[in-house]
């Protein structure tokens, strides 16, 4: 910088200008590779990654796309995205409907996976979360439609807890119970064995990523039930509660309900105790 | 050459064409040996190795890991498994021994298409074509490195053609061909030795690292060099000749020391006076020395 000769002026000027003409034509290159990034974070929503996967911002950064997962895989569920496939180029998943993850008790997918992609601390198959199933048709399920379809529940790898039928009233016929295929996402590994035996032409239960398949209550929400068996009693001091007059139609009578308007409780028909509301609690010892 | 000459075509002359052909004939069979290894799993159900060029781990023993593919992983914030961590170190070991861009040159898929891009641009005499500076992939290698930490994604892997074929080769090609058949062309028409040669950041992260090595190509006999000028012609990173070979006046040499040269030994092949040989880099005699 001292010394200005004839020489380095140009030559200087000559090479902040070289390097301004590459910090532009790579740095258009970088922004167009960095929004292609950010476009490749976006997983749709039946891509499936396999079990362990890390969640899919870190995924990204610490698979290299070795397909060593996609190896070991005995079941050939796993593919290695391909570059017209909506997945980042060459990482591993696998979509439910064409090959679900059969839950291999060693998982050796994640003992193959030489970064940590696959989270090696999973050790216990039943413990992964692959995504979370949902039934997501009501309109198309045959349970839902009152037939005992029942193929997802009975597919399902954890029976019995990721998938129970659960028995409501058929309004339709008005005399039968609709058996309906529930998930609970505690249990729920995503495996997706569900979706590919749902037997409708497209599957009306499909795995989807947690963050699309899960809400979240209020972090202060609290549940009377549950606070009530914690302190043993009910929280409110109940002989204080108002209990404000229900509007029944004219004539009708709810056996076993209080009706603070008389001071009447309704007789409660014998025998029938269960088909009837139960009882508010504190209220039935009102005179 | 004399004009309208074929290039080597006096070393064929001078040596024999298997001789005029030797490195480059050793060169293909390594590199497609290198690829049956990867494919004798899938294809014929014989496992030998299993993975591709990124991690591959041959006959449950032994683990190799691509170092440029990893410390993007790691710039994101992300450090590999023991296994990977090993392989990591064993490539990083035997490339800063043999030179790194052997890489390039010996085992790259991407080597078999861009050289058949230059041999044919050289056959139907293209000479047109746009300038591209043979730094500008150091600026790519930083790039890569620099959008990796600010994305959290192993960025150069979203488009490395080098990965996409020898993928798609073992995984399955899948619109992989148009990126390859892209670099075909802008190596054919748009830039001689563009991509090799200036723009891909795996060769000059592999340069970098063999920045050091001990393996060189020399040129003990370069007072016997007639300036034929094949070298120049065949060379795919022709710039690093000239010190070596013209340097004598000047003290350089004979040593290529420029960690650009991919020691892939077509100087050696193409020379009818047998100028050039593989030396290591602390034997820097000549014919002159009296060897």
């Amino acid at each position: 910088m001292k010394k200005n000769t004839p020489k380095t002026g140009p030559a200087r000027r000559q090479f902040i200008f070289d390097s301004a003409k590459m910090l532009c034509g790579v740095g258009m290159l970088g922004l167009g590779l960095g929004l292609y990034a950010k476009q490749s974070k976006a997983l749709p929503a039946l891509a499936l990654r396999p079990p362990g996967a890390l969640p899919e911002n870190d995924f990204l950064g610490a698979c290299i796309r070795c397909g060593m997962c996609v190896r070991d895989c005995p079941y050939d569920t796993l593919v290695l995205a391909r570059p017209e496939a909506p997945v980042a180029t060459g990482t591993p998943y696998f979509a439910a409907r064409n090959v679900p993850c059969e839950m291999c008790d060693d998982i050796p997918c994640i003992k193959a996976c030489p970064t940590g992609a696959l989270d090696h601390g999973l050790t216990d198959i039943n413990l992964a979360k692959m995504g979370i199933a949902v039934l997501i048709d009501h309109e198309t399920c045959l349970n839902f439609l009152g037939m005992r379809c029942d193929v997802c529940y009975r597919d399902c790898p954890v029976i019995d807890k990721a998938i129970t039928l659960e028995a409501v009233p058929n309004q339709r016929t008005g005399r039968h119970a609709m058996f309906l295929p529930t998930v609970h996402s505690e249990y729920c590994t995503g495996c997706g064995k569900c979706e590919k035996a749902c037997v409708l032409e497209v599957a009306a239960i499909r795995v989807l990523p947690a963050k699309l398949a899960k809400g979240e209550l209020g972090k202060h929400y609290r549940f009377g039930w549950e606070e009530q068996k914690k302190a043993g009693h009910s929280l409110l001091d109940e002989s204080k509660m108002i209990d404000l007059p229900d509007r029944l139609p004219e004539g009708v009578v709810l056996p076993g309900h209080y009706d603070p308007g008389s001071g009447q409780t309704a007789a409660a028909p014998r025998g029938e105790a269960g088909a009837m509301p139960s009882t508010p609690p504190g209220l039935g010892g009102k005179p | 050459m004399s004009a309208g000459e074929r290039i080597g075509a006096e070393a064929i002359v001078a040596k024999g064409w298997l001789r005029a052909h030797r490195w480059l004939i050793l060169r293909r069979i390594v590199q497609f040996a290198i690829l049956a290894l990867f494919l004798t799993g899938p294809w014929l159900g014989k496992w030998i190795v299993k993975g591709n060029l990124a991690f591959s781990y041959t006959l449950g023993f032994l683990p190799l890991t691509d170092p440029y593919v990893a410390l993007q992983s790691m710039m994101t914030g992300h450090f590999p498994e023991k296994l990977g961590l090993i392989g990591m170190l064993i490539v990083l070991i035997f490339y800063f021994l043999v030179g790194g861009r052997v890489y390039c040159s010996w085992v790259c898929p991407v080597n078999v298409v861009t050289d058949a891009a230059a041999w044919l641009r050289g056959r139907l005499g293209i000479k047109s074509g746009s300038q591209l500076g043979r730094n500008t992939r150091y600026w790519i290698l930083a790039m890569s490195l620099i959008g990796s930490a600010a994305t959290g994604v192993v960025l150069w892997e979203l488009i490395n053609p080098v990965s996409m074929l020898h993928r798609g080769l073992i995984f399955g090609m899948g619109m992989a061909w148009t990126v390859v058949l892209a670099v075909f062309l802008f190596d054919l028409f748009v830039v001689s030795r563009g991509w090799c040669g200036r723009l891909c950041p795996v060769g000059a992260f592999y340069g970098l690292l063999g920045r050091w090595s001990p393996v060189r190509v020399s040129t003990p006999a370069r007072a016997a060099c007639n300036d034929c000028m094949d070298c120049f012609e065949v060379c795919p990173e022709p710039q690093v000749i000239r010190p070596a070979l013209k340097g004598e006046a000047k003290g350089v040499g004979p040593l290529i020391l420029s960690p650009s040269c991919t020691n892939c030994g077509r100087c050696i092949d193409v020379c009818s006076k047998d100028v050039f040989s593989f030396a290591t880099r602390f034997d820097s005699r000549t014919a002159a020395d009296g060897r």
